[in-house]
């Protein structure tokens, strides 16, 4: 198997894998970089959403061979100071239920404000509408998001 | 099939049933407190590592001797962690943060639920599983109450599967407060006095003259004052108090205010381990190529092909079909595709569920009775066709879907097991495991990590069994994965199901009989064929048949997030709308109305409910141009839900824009998150109602992903105001009791809106 060098969370990682296996699987089996999560697999959830050069992104879709020279950033690389007004606004706004889906929320949200820092709930419902929760914690995200955007000077 | 449960369906249909009707099930003995019998506690050396896995323990030496961590030995609380003997605990590339030093701190357990560390955290475990719907908050909060402690000290997790320690180990019903409560605080109380008997014994005092305050037990009278942290290792070696005197509830201040979840700060992290982050050394990942029928058999396999897809270690023939063990998922899913399968396709393949309601609908007036009184045919005969109204109503197979697909890590050796399952059922699982494997449950360590979603799909052992047989079959330790696709088709569904409604009014227009005829296959023996259905109402109705009839369809169906109310609320309340329509009632007026003639002792509470939504949600005014208000409430396990949609049509689509909601359970012990799941009901019986379908076509499951079975996403959630009615009634359940108003509060909005019923779901509107 050809071997990759990935630029994840700053470090580059030497992957031994085959060309076409999916990002997502290259975190989890391979790096035991478990905060990203399977869902469904074909673009549908984006519970395994990671950031490429800055955009969320499902990493079930991104294959491995297309990935030299791009960054990588997982739920555990991303900079505490984007992670952790969002952290603390899910926790003020108690979002998560189950829990599975929420690295993945965070790192659209993330995403969304590094672009939007002050989102409108249309802004939020685009940016977000690609993730599924199944607990149905939508209404509370979308406060939550509020709420960190707030945090953030 | 209807006739014949296994063992462990039995065993889950016995505690269930205890459920019907709300009351609280008995079968779970009050846990005792402390361990009794004088054995010595054990005491531990545990090292906490900050930072890192959110603190978690990480391992534990005994306090006599070794100091270092070990993973050897295996701490009973780290099954919340997922960590597990072997497991990586510095997996590469993860916590790039420097490490934290490590802080020993001692920990004591005052019981299995207490344990207290003299850095004064406190670290309670619960039996229940927590599949977000908040029990690893709210039973703690009750101990905590109790306990008397500081609420910001308070962790929780669940222990190692135990019954001897935590009872039945079973989260099902909406059962899990309900049965715990009185327990909880006797537990909370007991460890609280021991911590009070160490103290008195430390200073020489009487304990009457000592009291405790936010985890610290206090001598008034000479001013000392010794934390629960520099107690506990004194209190672990007293006996537990059998009656530990409670706090007067007047003094709560746990119970009944808005508490986070505890573990939310872990979830958002990304930090949460559920059984499929966790990695054991020597672990492969399998899939299993099963029969594309529900029912279907394997005739032969080649895996020549499979085997030379690089990073396949092995494939075993299982019960279920041919598993492909790999190094990685990506493997296995290669291999698992180059398995050359023959497949018989078993007793289904003439199965298809666009001939399914004809099947039932043939069935019709075949039914056994549930319930009868009065006359309600003679009643339906005599009444003038203007006053009475025939319907049929029909809903559809739906899978559970949660977002974490099923899966579970066994390690089978010869003399024990270890397994790590999201399971709902851990004694079921722990008598499965023993019976298939002739290993004694107390030789099989069942962790229980997070749950990534449960809705009843985790109490079927189906996942946990195929992991167990996988790795019998490779002699090393397995986690056998679903694929979303298995996940879905795996056929343990809601049950589909037809149903025949007949109602008349009286010459005043209000309903006087009613005739519901309900064709649904048996869900454990059909225990739950009627729940929810107007035998679950106190609406005065002295004509009345309800009716069952199994249709003996050959898929396996299951307990589906409220069970039996999932459909029979739609069709009762959606009837009750059409038959106010009919006798031209405003359909609130109307229920208020048969709820006064009621002399059911939750009439009141049903009306109160009722009253109080519409009240919020604006019922005598007129909605906003082009929206609709439908009502609808149901009493689920005990606890009265009642809901308003505000809906319209946009674009040919039923947009739900908002969704008042009231809920009665008694007493909530964590409004905040009764709060969370209501809107978290609200929003999946919406998924239901708008798309949810499962169809079978020559026995094989259609949907497999959520391109084809749609959830609801952001931007088309309403808004949803929750209000909580303490009405001082026997506590209950909220996991569920959220779900079932809301399908018949849409349709019956929908009707004001385009003069359609809907009576069929998922909705599809007319043209």
């Amino acid at each position: 198997m050809p071997l990759y060098q990935l630029d994840i969370n700053g470090q580059i990682h030497e992957v031994d894998a085959p060309e076409d296996m999916p990002l997502l699987w290259v975190l989890r089996d391979i790096l035991s970089l478990t905060g990203t999560k399977y869902g469904c697999g074909i673009g549908q959830c984006r519970a395994c959403t990671v950031h490429i050069d800055g955009t969320a992104t499902f990493s079930c879709q991104a294959r491995v061979g297309m990935l030299a020279g791009a960054k990588i950033v997982t739920i555990e690389g991303l900079p505490a100071e984007r992670k952790e007004p969002l952290v603390a606004a899910w926790e003020a706004e108690d979002v998560p239920q189950c829990g599975y889906c929420q690295p993945g929320q965070i790192m659209s949200a993330a995403a969304l404000l590094a672009r939007t820092p002050r989102p409108s709930d249309a802004d939020i419902d685009s940016a977000m509408s690609p993730n599924l929760c199944r607990c149905g914690t939508y209404v509370r995200i979308r406060r939550a998001i509020h709420r960190a955007a707030e945090a953030t000077p | 099939m209807s006739s014949t449960l296994s063992a462990s369906e039995q065993w889950i249909a016995e505690r269930l049933s205890q459920r019907l009707g709300g009351a609280p099930s008995t079968s779970t003995p009050a846990p005792v407190p402390g361990r009794g019998g004088g054995a010595r506690p054990m005491q531990r050396r545990v090292f906490l590592k900050l930072g890192g896995l959110g603190g978690l323990a990480l391992g534990l030496a005994c306090a006599s001797d070794d100091p270092k961590p070990t993973t050897s030995a295996q701490p009973e609380g780290a099954a919340g962690s997922g960590m597990a003997p072997g497991m990586a605990t510095e997996p590469p590339g993860t916590e790039q943060a420097p490490e934290a030093p490590e802080v020993p701190a001692n920990q004591y357990d005052l019981s299995a639920y207490v344990r207290i560390a003299d850095d004064e955290s406190v670290t309670l475990y619960i039996g229940q599983s927590d599949m977000g719907q908040g029990v690893l908050t709210a039973i703690p909060m009750i101990i905590a109450e109790e306990l008397d402690v500081d609420w910001a000290k308070v962790r929780s997790e669940h222990p190692i599967a135990d019954q001897q320690k935590y009872g039945m180990q079973f989260t099902a019903g909406s059962a899990s407060i309900a049965n715990s409560f009185a327990a909880m605080r006797q537990m909370g109380a007991a460890a609280r006095e021991m911590l009070i008997t160490a103290a008195a014994n430390r200073w020489q005092v009487q304990p009457a003259q000592l009291r405790t305050e936010l985890g610290a037990v206090l001598h008034d009278a000479s001013g000392r004052r010794a934390s629960y942290g520099e107690l506990a290792e004194d209190a672990a070696k007293l006996q537990a108090p059998q009656n530990p005197r409670l706090k007067s509830e007047s003094d709560f201040r746990i119970i009944g205010t808005p508490r986070t979840q505890l573990s939310a700060r872990l979830k958002a992290e990304g930090k949460a381990q559920y059984t499929l982050d966790v990695k054991v050394d020597g672990m492969l990942i399998g899939l299993v190529a099963r029969a594309p029928t529900v029912g279907g058999t394997l005739v032969s396999y080649d895996d020549a092909a499979a085997r030379q897809v690089p990073g396949v270690r092995d494939v075993v023939q299982i019960p279920s079909g041919v598993a492909v063990l790999a190094d990685h998922y990506w493997a296995a899913l290669k291999g698992r595709d180059a398995l050359v399968l023959q497949w018989n396709d078993g007793p289904n393949a003439g199965v298809s569920t666009s001939a399914l309601p004809n099947t039932m609908m043939s069935m019709m007036g075949q039914g056994q009775n549930r319930t009868n009184s009065g006359n309600p045919e003679q009643v339906i005969a005599a009444a003038p066709a203007e006053r009475k109204l025939e319907a049929v109503y029909q809903l559809p197979y739906l899978a559970h879907a949660p977002m974490e697909p099923l899966n579970a890590v066994a390690d089978v050796r010869a003399d024990r097991v270890e397994l790590w399952a999201g399971t709902q059922a851990p004694t079921s699982v722990l008598n499965d495991v023993a019976m298939r494997t002739g290993i004694p449950a107390a030789n099989i360590t069942l962790h229980v990590p997070y749950l990534g979603g449960g809705f009843g799909r985790r109490l079927v052992n189906d996942y946990v069994l195929d992991a167990v047989e996988a790795s019998l079959a490779a002699g090393r330790p397995v986690k056998l994965m679903h694929t979303r696709e298995d996940d879905m088709r795996s056929a343990q569904y809601r049950p589909i199901n037809a149903n025949r409604m007949q109602g008349a009014l009286g010459a005043d227009g209000y309903p006087t009989a009613w005739i519901h005829e309900i064709v649904v296959p048996a869900l454990l023996g059909g225990i739950f064929a009627t729940e929810g259905s107007s035998t679950n109402y106190p609406y005065a109705m002295p004509n009345r048949r309800v009716t069952w009839q199994d249709p003996a369809i050959n898929i396996p169906v299951w307990t589906w997030r409220s069970v039996g109310a999932s459909h029979n609320a739609f069709v009762v309340e959606s009837f009750m709308d059409e038959l106010a329509v009919l006798g031209n009632k405003d359909p609130l007026e109307m229920r208020l109305r048969l709820l006064s003639q009621s002399t059911d002792m939750t009439a009141p509470r049903f009306a109160a409910a009722l009253q109080d939504v519409a009240d919020r949600a604006g019922w005598n005014t007129a909605p906003p141009a082009g929206r609709a208000r439908g009502i609808a409430v149901h009493m689920t396990f005990g606890t009265i839900a009642a809901q308003v949609a505000e809906v319209s049509i946009e674009a040919g689509q039923v947009r739900v824009h908002k969704v008042w909601a009231t809920v009665d359970c008694g007493r909530a012990v964590n409004p905040r998150g009764v709060a969370a799941q209501v809107e978290g009901g609200i929003i999946f019986g919406l998924s239901a109602a708008l798309w949810g379908q499962i169809d079978i076509e020559g026995g094989r499951p259609v949907q497999g992903n959520f391109d084809t079975y749609r959830l609801m996403r952001m931007s088309e959630a309403p808004e949803i105001e929750v209000n909580i009615i303490d009405s001082g009634a026997p506590i209950t359940g909220m996991g569920e009791p959220g779900v079932p108003p809301i399908a018949p509060a849409v349709c019956a909005a929908i009707f004001r809106l385009t003069g359609q019923r809907i009576r069929t779901l998922p909705i599809r509107l007319d043209a």
